[in-house]
């Protein structure tokens, strides 16, 4: 882990509620698909975690979702504006285990890590297919991004304004995979875990105080001891999740 | 040159920064980002006799400049703290460790103390006292000068070291609590433990944290610390370490006018891993500032 300086270069609304904002600075320390960064932000005390969408050597891409005091603030910001990052938290995905095709299932801003994900598999000579779900029309982003990596697409609404109605497990039932990677909401997470014919990896959420494994804030009970969400998750394996 | 120095209960540490105890692990994620032997010493996680998992999760609400934490004293048990964190600890931390102590019966609390005696590295304690006590309807230790007495009664008995007890802030009289443990034979007294505190989410209409309360820390509470490590140093003969809400070497000075020896630093590691570090570095140069030139001259220096 790092704490680096990262320049906002754009920022802007791609979605309902949903901003996307590139920032400059340096990316050394990442070195998985599905960490996370932690923000910070003026006049909040605690940092705000958010998924690492993509990156290159100089440039971070990050997706979030308008949903608090924090998150309308990161919206407002232009660029130019510098922020306080630590950079490369947490586990990430581990893609050795995915076989030739492997399911990514994102729901909502569970959809940003899967997108570098996405591109690793690819770059690994696999072929992912990848289910984003979402509530409505005016939700849906990334779908023509994923696409131009290569991978097969489907986009599930729960009201049925666009793509598949229903969720993403109704997308689930006719695809053949060797593995999954999902991040998203747990109601989703429950009902894959009825579904999902493969192992798997999940990648979680929880309020956090530190991010970088020295509070205690985020524990978890697992079939492999206790483990904390911000560092030795938030991707946890199929088989050591207690539900 | 200015002198940092200072002597806490008979060990001289090179500084009187010490990050607080649930906010620093057992030092090692740390370890990783910096050379954690610059700092004074620290206070390690609050350590029982047995494994704690904690409260369940969420655990953590935000606050106007501070945070409310209610992770339930998770912790691997005493006997992994003796067998697997200190010999860990060792090959990144040369100085003296600080060893925080919890318990919810005089019994864990001198079992815990009793087996950590021995440990070469831990230069002092640090004995929780805001803990409930089961024998007692739950009422936490710390909230009667008797029953505080009564465990620093029980944990001098079984230890060589010197222990400070930490204090509850919540409590009407602090005073007399400080006043019961140096009587009952307390080295020092470390203060101040978390606040009450609650945050309720307008948009479920239900508490953030599950347990509903927790513990209030950060700068937020730092006006409410000095004020209280005022009031005991009037009281009391013995060294006191003075923490909540400390996040700058201005702070750290303003907590010794006060009459803090040393001053922990908590919750501001969390949201700058580097705090200690930098407040460390920082010292010197504010000392300058303010015509000081050795700390031990300010202690308790606004009375
Ligand atoms: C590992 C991880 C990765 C994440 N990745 C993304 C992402 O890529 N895009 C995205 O939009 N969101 C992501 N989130 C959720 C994001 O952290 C929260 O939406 C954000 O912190 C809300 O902040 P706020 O101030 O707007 O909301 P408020 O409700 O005002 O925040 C109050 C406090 O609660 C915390 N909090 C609120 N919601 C969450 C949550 N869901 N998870 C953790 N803490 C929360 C905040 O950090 C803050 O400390 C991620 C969370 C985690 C733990
Ligand atoms: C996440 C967290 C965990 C804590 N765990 C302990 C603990 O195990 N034992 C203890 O004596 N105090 C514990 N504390 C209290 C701190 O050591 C300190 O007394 C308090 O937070 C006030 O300092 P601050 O405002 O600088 O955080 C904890 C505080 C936080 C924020
Ligand atoms: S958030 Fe502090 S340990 Fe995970």
């Amino acid at each position: 882990m790092k704490q680096e300086l990262f320049t906002i270069t754009k920022n802007e609304k791609i979605a309902r509620d949903i901003y996307l904002m590139v920032l400059s600075g340096d990316t050394s320390d990442i070195v998985h698909p599905g960490q996370f960064v932690n923000i910070k932000l003026e006049d909040q005390y605690l940092r705000r975690p958010i998924s690492i969408c993509d990156y290159d050597d100089k440039t971070l891409t990050l997706i979030y979702k308008v949903v608090g005091v924090g998150t309308e603030k990161m919206s407002s910001y232009k660029p130019g504006k510098v922020l306080d990052i630590l950079i490369a938290l947490g586990n990430g995905f581990d893609t050795e285990k995915s076989g030739f095709s492997p399911l990514l299932i994102g729901g909502g801003v569970g959809v940003p890590p899967m997108y570098n994900l996405c591109k690793k598999l690819i770059s690994e000579s696999k072929q992912p297919t990848v289910i984003l779900g979402f509530n409505s029309r005016e939700d849906v982003f990334f779908e023509e991004e994923f696409k131009k990596l290569g991978a097969n697409v489907l986009v599930t609404t729960a009201d049925g304004s666009y793509g598949i109605r229903g969720f993403v497990t109704d997308a689930m039932k006719d695809i053949n995979y060797d593995y999954f990677f999902t991040c998203g909401p747990e109601p989703m997470f429950k009902a894959i875990e009825k579904v999902a014919k493969t192992s798997g990896q999940y990648s979680f959420e929880e309020r956090m105080g530190c991010g970088f494994g020295a509070c205690m804030g985020c524990s978890c009970k697992t079939k492999y001891g206790n483990k904390r969400i911000c560092k030795d998750g938030p991707v946890l394996l199929r088989e050591e999740i207690i539900w | 040159m200015v002198n940092t120095k200072v002597n806490l209960s008979g060990i001289t540490i090179d500084n009187p920064i010490i990050p607080a105890s649930g906010t620093f692990g057992f030092g090692y994620e740390f370890a990783e980002l910096y050379d954690i032997n610059c700092l004074g010493t620290f206070s390690f996680k609050g350590t029982t006799k047995d494994p704690r998992f904690g409260n369940p999760t969420p655990r953590i609400a935000e606050c106007p400049m501070g945070m409310i934490n209610s992770v339930g004293l998770q912790n691997p048990g005493v006997e992994a703290v003796k067998n697997i964190e200190l010999p860990k600890l060792r090959e990144v931390f040369n100085k003296p460790v600080m060893a925080n102590v919890s318990g919810f019966s005089i019994d864990e609390y001198t079992y815990t103390c009793e087996a950590l005696d021995s440990e070469p590295q831990i230069g002092w304690f640090e004995v929780n006292v805001s803990c409930p006590n089961v024998h007692g309807g739950g009422m936490s230790f710390g909230t009667s000068p008797e029953s505080a007495a009564e465990v620093t009664k029980a944990v001098k008995k079984v230890t060589t070291k010197p222990v400070f007890i930490k204090l509850s802030p919540n409590v009407t009289d602090i005073v007399s609590i400080a006043k019961a443990c140096e009587d009952a034979g307390a080295d020092g007294i470390s203060l101040i433990n978390t606040l009450l505190g609650m945050r309720i989410d307008l948009k479920t209409k239900k508490c953030v944290i599950a347990n509903k309360m927790g513990g209030f820390s950060g700068p937020a509470i730092f006006p409410v610390a000095v004020r209280m490590v005022y009031q005991v140093y009037e009281a009391v003969k013995i060294p006191i370490i003075g923490m909540g809400g400390v996040s700058s070497a201005e702070d750290v000075i303003e907590m010794m006018l006060a009459g803090a020896t040393a001053v922990e630093i908590g919750a501001a590691n969390l949201v700058d891993p580097f705090a200690s570090r930098d407040i460390v570095n920082n010292l010197p140069a504010v000392m300058q500032k303010y015509g000081i030139k050795d700390l031990n001259d300010i202690i308790g220096g606004a009375h």
